[in-house]
């Protein structure tokens, strides 16, 4: 029977490392398909080279947890189909069009998993553009991939737990961190209280990033408004209003960023249905406690599903393994079953928690103004967005892009849609997921262009 | 001058490239942003406007990072590894 089944997992972080070792547990034998050189996804990124450093140095509490899933993939290696730097670019029924290189293929499968991830989300404010500026997630692979910082003085700004470890991760890496700018207020942070019961390990260690970080002489401010970035060809300050007063501090980069967004472009190919996550502000595949989707076949774990961090990512990764085995008529146990999704439902909760803890700045959309860029391929502002609400009406994501090019350059929206949901929403006075979501279209990434031509032809 | 900061991998062997028609070196397991952007501080100009751009996101999603080869090809330098004798261009033209 289980050469029937020829299960196509995209994705070789913690969940869709998870999901195959749960399928080869079972005799079965997926592809498994990753972008990057080595498995680990987004938290567990493997460098290109072994380094002087080791598991501690770059993953800290989770080294262990880093090292395991390593172990794991290189243990089931011979037994899955692996196919790192591809990308897969488009979905049609059952089969995936995959590029390595300038080698593009047709994959086959009778099951899919989205194990896709999630990348930063971020909101233009003047100065974006400007070298110097990373998100806070490049800011992260600089360090852990590169050994690099993103500059001398660095700045981090924004909201989300990624704030406080990433400066951390800086300055025990010996980076000059000069400040964590966190746009919630001090008295967000008193929700994690909350959170002491649900994951009291993970609530202390993030009071002691911060303990750590103001121990060590970096300023650690709240409730800051962002102005802008000063610079003409790179940075040279950060400049942000808190309680009122505008302060400057000079610097040579930022790191910043707000939280994370899922990225669902082929679970919007395979035909899932979506819906509106309020807790990520955003839109993403419907599924169910298993990772089903509306698609009879097509599973999604990890962040890729909405965002729940690493740990989840390992969990939701095995259960929808699991619902991959169950429908396809194989005995499972059950009690496993049922240890998952306790454990997901307890993360789910403080997540819950997180997200009071670290909010979206929802008041941003009404103070950005006109001239700064909102999409950075296109180089479109905001005002032409609410130029377009203005003068054509405009109250839906899709239309918009037709109109303006939001959304319709090399990034595909990724850089740019949440913050053009915000502006559409605010200008049209509607709620964010009342102006829609975009689609996603082929090729979802760039590809060589005779790739493209070869797809179709294929 | 340089954007990014070295603070490890001091140790790694040298891999020699050319950028801009000039010879640097970056290290084994570099990536080709990271081998620039240790020496210099944009790889690029925006299409439109014409403003310097350094990448954004480090991780293949936002392609602000594109940069050419000698042979008029194009690579994301953030997810490109460096090879020796990588002959490359920083964008220094507007697309339109
Ligand atoms: C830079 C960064 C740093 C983070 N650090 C932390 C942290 O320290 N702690 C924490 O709890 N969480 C962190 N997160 C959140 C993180 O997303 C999750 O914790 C965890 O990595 C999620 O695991 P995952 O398996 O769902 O996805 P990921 O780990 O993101 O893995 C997804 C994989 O899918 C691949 N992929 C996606 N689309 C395609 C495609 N079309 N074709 C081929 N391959 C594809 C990607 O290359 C990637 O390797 C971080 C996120 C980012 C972006
Ligand atoms: S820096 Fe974003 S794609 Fe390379």
């Amino acid at each position: 029977m289980s050469d029937a089944i020829r299960p196509l997992i995209v994705g070789a972080g913690p969940a869709g490392i998870r999901a195959a070792q749960v399928l080869v547990n079972l005799g079965i034998r997926p592809v498994v398909i990753d972008e990057a050189p080595s498995g680990g996804g987004q938290i567990y990124r493997q460098r290109l080279v072994p380094d002087e450093r080791s598991a501690k140095d770059l993953y800290g509490s989770e080294a262990a947890k880093a090292t395991n899933l390593h172990e794991t993939f290189a243990g089931i290696r011979d037994r899955i189909d692996y196919l790192p730097e591809t990308l897969v670019w488009n979905l049609r029924d059952k089969a995936a069009d995959a590029v390595t290189g300038h080698r593009t293929r047709r994959i086959a499968f009778s099951h899919l998993i989205l194990a896709t991830g999630a990348t930063d989300r971020v909101l233009p404010f003047p100065g974006w553009t400007l070298p110097g500026v990373f998100t806070l997630g490049g800011s992260q692979v600089a360090l852990k991939s590169q050994g690099c910082a993103i500059g001398e003085e660095v700045v981090f700004l924004g909201s989300g737990p990624l704030l406080y470890l990433v400066a951390w991760q800086y300055v025990k890496a010996g980076a000059s961190v000069v400040a964590v700018l966190d746009t919630a207020p001090f008295s967000a942070k008193l929700q994690l209280i909350r959170g002491l019961f649900a994951q009291p390990s993970v609530v202390f260690r993030g009071f002691r990033y911060a303990a750590e970080l103001m121990a060590r002489g970096v300023a650690v401010r709240f409730g800051v408004q962002p102005l802008r970035i000063d610079g003409t060809a790179r940075v040279e300050g950060v400049v942000w209003r808190e309680r009122g007063k505008e302060h400057r501090l000079a610097c040579d980069a930022v790191g910043y960023g707000f939280s994370l967004r899922s990225e669902t472009q082929l679970a919007d190919l395979a035909g899932c249905r979506f819906i509106f996550d309020e807790r990520d502000r955003a839109w993403r595949p419907e599924r169910d406690g298993a990772g089903r989707t509306s698609m009879p076949g097509v599973y999604i774990a990890g962040d890729g599903a909405g965002i729940a961090g690493a740990d989840a990512a390992e969990l939701s990764g095995e259960r929808a393994g699991l619902a991959l085995l169950e429908d396809a008529g194989m005995s499972v146990y059950h009690a496993r079953i049922g240890v998952l999704e306790r454990k997901l439902a307890c993360i789910s909760k403080f997540r819950d928690v997180l997200e009071s803890a670290f909010p979206f700045p929802a008041v941003w959309a009404n103070g950005i103004a006109d001239d700064v860029t909102l999409c950075r391929c296109e180089e479109i502002a905001v005002g032409d967005v609410r130029a377009a609400v203005r003068d054509q009406g405009v109250f839906e994501l899709n239309r918009l892009k037709a109109l303006t090019r939001v959304g319709m350059g090399r990034c595909q929206g990724r850089m740019c849609e949440s913050a053009a949901v915000e502006v559409l929403a605010a200008a049209c006075d509607r709620s964010p997921d009342a102006v829609g979501r975009l689609r996603a279209q082929p090729p979802i990434k760039p590809i060589p262009l005779e790739v493209a031509a070869e797809g179709e032809a294929a | 001058m340089a954007l990014l900061k070295r603070l490890a991998r001091h140790e790694l062997p040298l891999v020699s490239f050319t950028l801009n028609g000039e010879t640097c070196s970056g290290r084994a397991g570099d990536t080709v942003l990271t081998a620039i952007l240790t020496q210099s501080d944009r790889l690029r100009l925006s299409d439109f406007s014409g403003n310097p751009r350094a990448g954004f996101c480090q991780m293949g999603a936002c392609q602000d990072c594109w940069v050419l080869t000698s042979d008029g090809g194009r690579i994301r330098a953030c997810s490109t590894v460096l090879e020796p004798g990588m002959n490359l261009r920083t964008i220094t033209e507007p697309r339109s």
